[in-house]
């Protein structure tokens, strides 16, 4: 089973300090992880330090996985190339393994990743035709299409609609248990988190303010520190917990 | 994996029905460039017969001597370097889009251009030159060297902190003010001869083509081409823009100065032998583009074969429009080139640039 953890993971843009030593427990495979913050909380930082992509203090370990079977999905794609989805996969695919040539497995893996998150109908349009939508879903097949042991996902569902949320989210779960793969998504949705992770890693201010089970992580008191909400917790009619939104809390003033 | 179960592979299918038609379109190139090429060498201001035409070009000792300089080192080395300077133009654009995420990124958009017009200038205005080692080939040795100079500038900015590829661009951009200022001043003080001078230097070329130029561009583009090759599968992902492009692996900053640095040579060094063609470099990669996507297995030497069959085909017309006239390339890429390039854009109406 592969598992992550963070050791006092610092960042800085300048000489603001955007992460302050963020430490975790082991973030195990095979469940999704969620990243729950406030806007420029430090979220995309964070996932940019775990890709290598920025210089910082602290060290990330990986336990049965190493840095080349890590894919990070930034939040935003350019979708101008002249390339159809198929082709836009096989590039993620191809990528650092050199060759022109395409194997059956290779094209098989393309076909994988295009009907596991729905969108085999789209492989021969062109990427800027897509909407908001459809990029979003071709972008987590580009990113899982080599199939990677850890996943940094930066608000994967931001610009689907409710019911491709749902789909997405099981596709991400069906394909973390099916490959213990430690995928930690950046969302906003508390209410997703809930439904599809479970595991919560709360970011406040560059802090790490807690970590673990959703509904443990996620309470009313947590919920009022990184966000200014009041909410309080029940279950839907099929049981599953909610968060239902009161208002902002008293003491952030509007 | 559950792939195999899938009921189809009617994707992979179709993406293998692509990729044959990606080829076959390169191929269609190809012969429309070797066609291109054939009625370049057999047109020219004195009117031989087709058929000795191609006996002196495959048996060259059995036509007379006349013959066989106006066909073997006049009219060859002509048609050659439209194809070499073709294809090197257009190779540069199409990595200077890629790498800058830019449609209307080019040698001549960034200064390299204008900064070789100057360099030439330099020459035939005041007779300085760059380098006095080389004072027979002054114009294109100075051309070159403004040219090296100012994608080197470029180049050097470009490694600085902080600077993006926006900021690149409109550096170019004011280099292609500067240098044409600078060119203005030299014209307004020259004589009558060296402006003349400048001026067709300045339209564009092919005519004092020598087998030496043919051999040095040739030279550049089989070193470039496959150094671009290797780097397919990066350069294609970086037009998914520079964080998915770091996200995959990809080194971008490095990739996009290794890439400054071809482009550079890939652009100078033809500017400098044939003057100002400034349109192969925006309208061959956006031919190769609308008709092979962006992939860079097929838009590599799509961009390739897309300039060198445009410029020697405007080479044909350059003879063909006033017979027993050569008109200057420059001029009739521009004017034959846009009306064209419009329609392909117009009606192709696709969103990607």
């Amino acid at each position: 089973m592969v598992s992550l953890s963070l050791d006092q993971i610092g960042a800085r843009y300048g000489r603001r300090t955007i992460l302050h030593d963020a430490t975790t427990p082991d973030i195990q495979g095979g469940v999704l992880t969620a990243l729950v913050g406030a806007n420029a909380a430090g979220k995309s930082t964070l996932f940019r330090r775990i890709a290598g992509q920025l210089r910082g203090t602290g060290a990330v370990r990986l336990t049965g996985a190493t840095k080349d079977d890590l894919r990070y999905m930034p939040q935003d794609t350019a979708m101008t190339a002249a390339l159809t989805v198929y082709e836009s996969i096989i590039l993620a695919l191809k990528q650092g393994a050199g060759g022109w040539r395409l194997s059956a497995s290779e094209l098989a893996a393309v076909d994988d990743v295009l009907h596991r998150f729905g969108i085999a109908h789209l492989a021969e349009h062109q990427l800027p035709e897509l909407s908001g939508g459809q990029r979003q879903s071709v972008s987590i097949a580009q990113t899982l299409v080599t199939r990677p042991k850890v996943v940094l996902m930066d608000e994967p569902t931001s610009a689907l609609d409710l019911y491709r949320q749902y789909e997405v989210l099981e596709a991400l779960r069906h394909y973390a248990a099916e490959t213990g793969a430690v995928m930690i998504l950046a969302l906003h949705d508390l209410n997703q988190v809930m439904r599809a992770c479970g595991t919560v890693i709360a970011l406040g201010e560059g802090r790490i303010l807690a970590s673990g089970p959703a509904l443990e992580v996620l309470t009313p008191a947590l919920i009022s520190q990184l966000y200014g909400i009041d909410s309080r917790v029940e279950r839907c009619s099929k049981g599953c917990p909610m968060i239902i939104v009161d208002g902002p809390s008293a003491a952030r003033a509007f | 994996m559950t792939a195999l179960s899938h009921p189809s592979s009617e994707n992979a299918k179709s993406y293998r029905a692509l990729t044959a038609r990606r080829i076959a379109v390169l191929g269609g190139l190809l012969a429309l460039l070797v066609l291109s090429v054939a009625v370049d060498v057999s047109l020219g201001p004195a009117l031989y017969p087709l058929e000795d035409v191609f006996r002196t070009l495959f048996m060259p000792m059995s036509s007379d001597l006349q013959m066989r300089v106006v066909i073997w080192d006049i009219r060859m080395p002509m048609a050659l370097l439209a194809v070499t300077v073709g294809a090197s133009l257009s190779l540069a654009g199409a990595q200077m889009q890629t790498i800058l995420a830019n449609p209307l990124a080019s040698p001549f958009t960034l200064g390299l251009s204008a900064a070789a017009s100057f360099g030439a200038a330099l020459a035939m205005v005041l007779g300085v030159a760059l380098f006095p080692a080389a004072i027979s080939l002054m114009v294109p040795v100075n051309a070159f060297a403004m040219a090296m100079a100012a994608s080197l500038l470029i180049f050097g900015l470009s490694t600085l902190r902080g600077v993006t590829v926006e900021t690149i661009i409109l550096l170019g951009i004011a280099l292609v003010f500067s240098f044409n200022a600078a060119l203005a001043l030299l014209q307004y003080f020259a004589s009558e001869q060296a402006l003349s001078a400048v001026v067709f230097w300045t339209m564009g070329s092919l005519t004092k083509a020598t087998w030496g130029k043919v051999a040095i561009t040739a030279l550049i583009l089989v070193v470039c081409a496959p150094l671009f090759a290797r780097r397919a599968w990066a350069l294609t992902a970086i037009r998914l823009g520079e964080t998915r492009a770091a996200a995959m692996g990809v080194p971008v900053k490095r990739l996009r100065l290794e890439t400054l640095f071809l482009v550079s040579l890939l652009a100078a060094v033809p500017v400098s032998f044939v003057g100002t063609i400034g349109f192969i470099g925006i309208v061959g990669p956006h031919v190769a583009r609308l008709l092979l996507g962006e992939d860079q297995r097929f838009f590599l030497p799509g961009a390739m074969l897309s300039g060198a069959a445009i410029l020697s085909a405007t080479s044909v017309l350059s003879k063909a429009i006033l017979p027993g006239a050569v008109l200057p390339i420059g001029i009739i890429t521009a004017l034959v080139g846009v009306p064209f390039f419009a329609a392909l854009i117009l009606t192709k109406g696709r969103k990607a640039w």
